[in-house]
């Protein structure tokens, strides 16, 4: 281990003898590629004013929001696609994308007991039907379900309205709650921030809002789950969570999408607003389909993410990203009260030609800002795996701290880890540090496991998970052992 | 227990091991000594079936079946168990978790049902009581931030739990102080029955002083070169290895 304080950039290639795993690695299947068959209400491709005006129409929006989003397109017309990262992919055709596309319902469901079975059944598939929710958590997890553009579900809705707090889908927001979507839409993330956002605002077809109000502790982990259905969508999310003073809320967002072979397209805009001594906790797992092995089809996931903290407010980034084709994502924390909080806490996994460049911004405005990265990649088959980070200490930011530590583990001879930290401090006083490993996953252990009766298999899923431990024990009990699964399914389900 | 028969193996085309022959029956300790580059980890490595040494001939029986034709973890399931001369760390997965996946691992090839936690928990507080191992170790990640002592007494207390039929200590005295080599050796010793049996393999007579063996042998270019009794021990302690040596070479 050893310590650096300056940007640099490393790519590691390694010996690895064991051919054999990497080659299972490479054959693994994605579990959730199915297409649900229902009807759905959608617009005609391609991107143009008309398109905007149909979405926000069928929205039923006031008239703020069209000029947002018309203005939000005039300004992505302008803007060209960034290439900064350390991806290759093709530039997606905007001109060949459903930017609207709802399941047909009649009406909005108001329990689960009334969703159509078939909808049911993705659901069980994925693994987050309702009773299995209940079961594991005893009922305190609520989940609003975002199925292509429309929010179809939303649970425990009553119970949490007894505290005041909102949850709802982004639309419903707009029509119940339009005052505090206005005033709090673009704060964290404006139009002009990046090419994706700027096109996520102008198509942003639904996403989730919440809002819990001051001094109230949210008391179950409110839950969304995305999930891309119909062929040649992209799916445009928008999140905003709003603490005010005091609060606390656990959010957590999953996602998954049928297996296709054309690349599909995921910009979403996540804005996270921590009022004072307020405490989010974003907890993500994101298993979009990552294309097949020879890299064929899969998600492009293009996300914008961002919180900001006002004084002793504290947000807490949590990811486990094992999918998409090529994954572009940096959760990040604008750190502009005085002794704010900013975490992230990462794993990133890599197989056959996913590429990820994933990392964070911590941004120290304030006095007494503190900031911690915790970031492993694994990266196996022929994957590019990328950490990128910014820690930025303006000059005003007093005694502010920030410590780094970005570890990778290669699989294979073929694939490679690249770790890109970027610092710039502008105060003296304030204390950085930069952690970084990377190793091979270790013959001596596996060695060590199969000698006491361990398969392979079992010895890649311990020591993997052993290695994702300090991010894995971020995530919720019930969210945790889906994450372990999900290793288990990208890396070493298929070792043998 | 185990027959090792005219045994050839090598690592990157080089020979270490010449036509080893070894026999242990059920009950007894055999001490394996030599000097260095004698090719006594190698005899260790091949038997728990570490890949990159390749058995060019020979044969080894265990236990009424061929060693040599099964895989690594099916020769542990089998009741095949290496104390390790350096023990792997494997940090963020702690010592219980692995001692469970191990066991239950066993217990299913031997067609057996998993063990409930609570049993597996009262036998890990036996277990390492035996040999004094701090429970609180049990719970930390396997090796991770352990003394050299606290390695060795953990891969005794894993030797323990998964009640091998033979098991391999393969330079355990290294590195031990000799508070910590009379609790490792009192450990070997609790567990010692009619039914297992326990090759030690060590530089030192030391821990024959503690582990007292009911064979020892002298292993020098990749062969046992002398057979005897624990008193060839005390005779090598005393007069080294080259009195050996200079008698092979001559031959």
């Amino acid at each position: 281990m050893w310590r650096i304080f300056f940007a640099l950039t490393y790519i590691l290639k390694m010996g690895y003898t064991e051919n054999e795993l990497a080659k299972d690695l490479e054959n693994q299947e994605y579990k959730f590629g199915f297409v649900t068959n229902i009807a759905s209400d959608k617009a005609p491709k391609g991107l143009n004013e008309d398109i905007i005006r149909f979405i926000s129409a069928k929205k039923n929006e006031p008239e703020w929001l069209l000029e947002h989003r018309l203005k939000a397109f005039a300004i992505w017309k302008k803007m060209t696609e960034p290439s900064w990262a350390h991806v290759k992919y093709a530039k997606p055709d905007f001109q060949d994308i459903t930017y609207y596309s709802a399941p047909k319902q009649s009406k909005k469901y108001e329990s689960w007991d009334d969703v159509d079975p078939e909808m049911k059944e993705t659901m069980a598939k994925l693994g987050i039907s309702l009773e299995e929710q209940q079961r594991l958590t005893g009922t305190n997890i609520a989940v609003d379900f975002v199925m292509d553009s429309v929010s179809v579900a939303t649970s425990f809705k009553a119970k949490l309205a007894e505290l005041g707090i909102i949850f709802c889908s982004f639309s419903e927001a707009v029509q119940e709650y339009p005052d505090l979507v206005k005033k709090h839409m673009g704060t964290v993330i404006p139009v002009t921030d990046n090419y994706y956002a700027a096109l996520n605002s102008a198509v942003f077809t639904d996403g989730s809002f919440c809002y819990i109000p001051k001094g109230v502790r949210c008391p179950m982990e409110l839950s969304t789950y995305f999930r891309i259905n119909e062929g040649g969508t992209g799916q445009f999310e928008r999140t905003l969570v709003i603490a005010d003073e005091g609060s606390y809320v656990s959010y957590l967002e999953g996602c998954t999408a049928p297996q296709r072979d054309e690349n599909q397209l995921h910009a979403a805009v996540v804005e996270l607003i921590a009022m004072d001594n307020a405490e989010i906790k974003y907890s993500t797992v994101q298993n979009w389909y990552p294309g097949d092995k020879e890299g064929k089809g899969g998600i492009f996931n293009f996300v914008t993410k961002r919180g900001i903290c006002e004084k002793h407010a504290k947000i807490a980034w949590t990811q486990v990203e094992t999918g998409s084709a090529v994954t572009w994502k940096y959760p990040s924390c604008i750190l502009k009260g005085d002794y704010s909080i900013g975490e992230f806490y990462s794993v990133a996994v890599t197989n056959n030609f996913q590429q990820a460049d994933t990392g964070t911004k911590m941004i120290h405005l304030g006095k007494h800002t503190k900031s911690t990265i915790i970031s492993k990649g694994i990266s196996a088959g022929k994957s590019q795996n990328s950490y990128r980070g910014l820690v930025q200490i303006h000059k005003n930011a007093e005694h502010a701290r920030n410590f780094s530590q970005c570890d990778s583990l290669l699989m294979t001879d073929e694939c490679g880890a690249h770790t890109f930290p970027y610092i710039e401090c502008k105060n003296s006083t304030a204390k950085i540090e930069h952690e970084a490993t990377t190793s091979k996953i270790g013959e001596d252990q596996i060695f060590y496991c199969l000698q006491r009766g361990i398969s392979e298999e079992k010895a890649i899923s311990l020591i993997v998970n052993g290695y994702c431990k300090e991010v894995l024990n971020q995530l919720p009990m019930e969210f945790a052992v889906e994450a372990q699964k999900l290793l288990a399914i990208s890396l070493e389900g298929s070792v043998g | 227990m185990i027959t090792i028969n005219n045994l050839h193996a090598s690592i990157d085309g080089k020979e270490i091991l010449s036509g080893l022959s070894l026999e242990v029956k059920p009950g007894e300790v055999h001490a394996i000594m030599g000097p260095n580059g004698a090719g006594k980890s190698t005899l260790a490595s091949v038997l728990a079936g570490r890949e990159e040494y390749q058995v060019t001939s020979g044969s080894v029986n265990f236990d009424g079946k061929d060693l040599l034709d099964m895989s690594t973890e099916d020769r542990a399931r089998e009741g095949l168990f290496l104390a390790f001369q350096y023990p792997v760390e494997i940090p963020g997965v702690s010592n219980v978790n692995f001692l469970r996946t191990a066991l239950n691992e066993i217990r299913e090839y031997k067609g057996q049902k998993s063990i409930s936690a609570k049993d597996f928990m009262a036998m890990v507080r036996e277990k390492s009581s035996v040999v004094e191992l701090d429970p609180k170790l049990a719970s930390r990640s396997v090796n991770v931030g352990f003394s050299g002592g606290e390695k060795k007494r953990n891969e005794i207390f894993q030797m323990a739990m998964l009640e091998p039929k033979l098991a391999i200590l393969d330079e355990t005295d290294s590195g031990l102080d000799i508070d910590a080599l009379r609790i490792v050796a009192n450990g070997v010793n609790t567990l010692k029955s009619k039914e297992n049996a326990t090759i030690v393999i060590t530089h030192y007579q030391r821990l024959l002083d503690y582990i007292v063996p009911d064979f020892v042998h002298v292993l020098y270019n990749g062969r046992i070169v002398k057979s005897g009794t624990k008193e060839l021990a005390l005779e090598l302690e005393e007069k080294g290895y080259d009195w050996i040596k200079a008698e092979i070479d001559a031959q």
